[in-house]
């Protein structure tokens, strides 16, 4: 597990999510992870991108469609070879070291293996003086890092991030770039949700651009700031509030058919 | 007023000389509920856990049923029990009645309520917090429930007080289902009983305060739990 991360493709075919009976993801068909680098979801709040994260991640079952990891012959989390960090970090009530432990041993990461690897990981994200601290007595930004650096440790060929720095300070938001830079150089393929256009710009090597439960655009990070194909992509870039201009300016509404569901 | 000073003046000297039938009551009274409760918490705990955990039709009907059952009148469980017990019954050929098995059985009863319901919230809004994470994790049924049970551990030690504080103060079910016989089923709330009837205050009043600080000690143990939890782990 120490090896460099083989490819893992994340792949969506007519994909949809209903809350009741309301569609917040819309038959999305798309491939993420087939390059290296780290891809960005972008897109106004509201637009799905946690959903569809946690779709990516087989966390939630898709109502329609089908989602396939690896090429169609991964069975999906039961492999191990993903692993997410949420909004808001969940830790056991345990200390910081045997919170990254427990997620090692479900591995089956051998004892003396762990323990190395638990050093490391605390080591990477500064975290090594609060080992034996228990883990929800760290501030938000440490456990938001403590999240991270269990899923370092557990060495994913996947990465989901659902806005990891959305409630951080620059400092710890620098923290965790570097700590992702680190991660994508070695070969992690990551699946990034954020609503912030300079942080997108700093790591993202490909842009999804989600709007309303679609996918709106998908490019390489290159094309999509030099100037997004799609006008709401266009009006997110500018920084406009995209249901505000849409009903103001857009005219009849080229999404009209999503008010139906 | 000069008798009650006097019965209580006698109740301080024999809990003061732990006097021998008194201790071999407390003794036998602790010794029935402890069993009792670590029989309850044994079948309890792997039952609210899967009420928690698992999804199936009438799993909201057990699960008010069960709260419903905690306030279960002693008297009527021991009636249930003896009737299960007694020699025309189902279960007469044991021979238990007038043990101190029956009133273990039934205390056991009486305790099963408690410790399901009061366990099944406890890992339900654990779970709640920790499911996505599991899920992402990849932890398979086993390891879900035995980290729930940990992490849950000192909510679910209240739970378990909780049960023993409700087997030691009743009366009514191992009065009926063990006959309050001298030396071999009385026990401290059954003996109050018995000697408060026959004017014999100075027992009945050592034993009352025997009972007392136990439910004092219980209290405060689960008062420290709580308190250990929450300033160790937030919980």
């Amino acid at each position: 597990m120490t090896g460099k991360p083989a490819p893992y493709p994340v792949k969506l075919e007519n994909v949809w999510f209903n809350a009741r009976t309301k569609p917040l993801i819309k038959d999305i068909s798309a491939t993420f992870a087939d390059e290296e680098g780290l891809t960005v979801i972008l897109g106004p709040n509201g637009a799905g991108k946690s959903l569809l994260l946690r779709l990516c991640h087989g966390i939630l079952p898709a109502h329609e469609g089908l989602v396939t990891w690896g090429g169609g012959d991964d069975p999906g989390l039961h492999d191990h070879r993903q692993a997410m960090v949420f909004q808001r970090p969940v830790h056991l009530r345990r200390t910081a070291g045997g919170n990254i432990d427990f997620a090692l041993k479900l591995h089956k990461m051998p004892r003396l293996q762990r323990a190395q690897r638990i050093d490391e990981a605390l080591e990477l994200t500064g975290l090594s003086r609060y080992r034996a601290t228990p883990a929800r007595l760290l501030s938000f930004g440490e456990q938001q890092r403590l999240a991270l650096a269990r899923a370092w440790a557990l060495a994913p060929d996947l990465l989901l991030l659902d806005e990891p720095t959305a409630n951080l300070d620059p400092a710890a938001q620098r923290l965790i770039e570097e700590v992702l830079l680190k991660m994508i150089a070695g070969g992690t393929r990551v699946l990034m949700s954020s609503h912030d256009l300079n942080q997108a710009r700093r790591l993202a090597s490909h842009v999804v651009f989600l709007y309303r439960g679609r996918i709106k655009e998908q490019s390489s990070a290159e094309q999509f700031f030099a100037g997004p194909k799609n006008d709401l992509a266009q009006s997110f870039l500018r920084g406009d509030l995209l249901w505000w201009r849409r009903r103001a300016v857009f005219a009849p509404d080229p999404d009209k058919e999503d008010d139906k569901f | 007023m000069n008798d009650i000073w006097q019965a209580m003046a006698t109740a301080v000297n024999l809990l003061a000389g732990l006097d021998a039938s008194l201790v071999e009551i407390v003794a036998r009274s602790l010794g029935v509920s402890l069993t009792a409760v670590v029989l309850a918490t044994l079948i309890g705990l792997p039952l609210g856990a899967v009420l928690a955990l698992s999804r199936f039709p009438g799993r909201r009907v057990i699960l008010v049923i069960m709260n419903a059952l905690m306030g279960l009148p002693p008297v009527v469980v021991g009636l249930i029990v003896l009737l299960m017990l007694s020699r025309s019954g189902p279960m007469g050929a044991l021979g238990l009645l007038f043990t101190p098995a029956a009133m273990i059985i039934a205390q056991t009863i009486l305790v099963l309520p408690i410790i399901v319901a009061l366990s099944s919230t406890v890992i339900e809004s654990l779970w709640q917090e920790y499911e996505e994470q599991m899920m992402s994790l990849g932890a398979g049924p086993w390891a879900r429930v035995l980290a729930l049970l940990w992490d849950g551990r000192f909510a679910l030690m209240t739970t378990v007080l909780a049960g023993f504080g409700r087997a030691n103060a009743e009366v009514g079910a191992v009065m009926i289902v063990g006959g309050n016989i001298d030396h071999v089923t009385r026990v401290m709330t059954t003996a109050i009983a018995l000697e408060a009837s026959r004017g014999d205050l100075a027992l009945a009043l050592g034993l009352g305060i025997v009972l007392l600080l136990l439910s004092l000690a219980i209290n405060a143990a689960s008062y420290s739990v709580r308190e250990f939890a929450r300033h160790r782990y937030q919980a």
